[in-house]
């Protein structure tokens, strides 16, 4: 697993730093038509509830929804940008438990849920998810991360 | 063959069956800037990683990478007979990614899918069809980057949405 980190620059967030019940900084995301139409256009996924309104609401949708694939990528990018260049991503795992529009307020949220370290590598385990403008996570998910370590260790 | 005491009929037919564990025909894409750049804007992740160069190479990447979910650009190929849909509309349950390595601009990623699981459920939408596919990502060395296990969820009558088959 290519996990170490052989660059020179400063680590942004240290293994050793890390503890659970740590909360990452929130990511806020508030998407419109367009940015689900771009999303369409840069992901390929052409399924149309996301940008026609007649089929979402033949779909049973009340009007056109956010691309789950797009709520994930939200997620990757609180998890990376909390870890820096000089973490990994090694997990992510996204579920959508309900649908989100755009057009609303979407929240990004994770919390440190485990720290080890396995092979001299330190590993960090994080629950993460979306919430809606209503305070409901939509879309629950969790992922591991390895940051560098600053001590040595066993 | 459906068991006497099977209270509805299953969509989950022998020739819908024959399709677990059918690969799809491989599929190479380039990684090519501008489409990580594109990918990077339309999700609107700002991390320079993914588009200012100097920075990336100064970095322990070296260069230039692609987002955590930029696998998702990369379509796999259709299966070698064509998908019975039974569905008219789709619904994405989920992914999870397992990252070996990180793909950088100018590699080349081969993608094959298969369906490891197909289940049903019955809820408000009806009948509803749970397909779970396994999604490979091999890079130009022939190294496993990262795998992606997708849920796809279709359901309903009436005229197919576009796109509904393709996930």
């Amino acid at each position: 697993m290519a996990t170490t980190n052989s660059g020179t620059e400063t680590p942004m967030l240290w293994f050793d730093d890390v503890a659970i019940g740590d909360e990452l900084p929130e990511v806020v995301k508030n998407s419109d038509t367009k940015q689900l139409v771009m999303y369409a256009g840069a992901s390929q996924d052409f399924v149309a509830i996301h940008y026609d309104q007649n089929v979402a609401q033949e779909a049973g949708h009340p009007k056109v929804i956010i691309h789950g694939a797009l709520k994930s990528a939200w997620l990757g990018e609180l998890v990376t940008s909390w870890i820096g260049s000089t973490g990994r991503l090694l997990e992510l795992d996204v579920q959508y438990r309900a649908i989100d529009f755009p057009g609303t307020s979407a929240t990004c949220f994770g919390k440190v849920t485990d720290t080890r370290i396995e092979d001299g590598v330190g590993l960090v385990e994080v629950e993460i998810g979306l919430r809606n403008s209503e305070g409901a996570t939509t879309t629950p998910g969790r992922a591991l991360v390895s940051l560098p370590t600053q001590t040595t260790n066993s | 063959m459906r068991t006497p005491e099977a209270p509805n009929e299953t969509v989950i037919t022998e020739e819908l069956q024959s399709f677990i564990g059918l690969e799809s025909v491989a599929s190479t894409y380039d990684i090519e800037r501008h489409a990580v750049e594109r990918f990077a804007a339309a999700i609107g992740d700002p991390n320079p990683l993914y588009s200012d160069r100097t920075f990336a190479e100064s970095t322990s990447y070296e260069g230039l990478i692609t987002p955590p979910t930029f696998f998702r650009s990369l379509l796999p190929g259709s299966y070698p007979k064509p998908y019975p849909e039974p569905f008219a509309h789709i619904l994405d349950g989920g992914s999870k990614y397992r990252y070996n390595e990180p793909v950088r601009v100018g590699d080349q990623i081969t993608v094959i899918r298969k369906i490891t699981d197909l289940f049903e459920k019955h809820g408000r939408m009806g009948t509803m069809l749970f397909k779970v596919s396994e999604i490979s990502y091999t890079n130009q060395e022939g190294r496993l980057v990262a795998t992606q296990t997708s849920t796809t969820i279709t359901y309903g009558t009436g005229e197919k949405d576009s796109g509904v088959g393709d996930h």
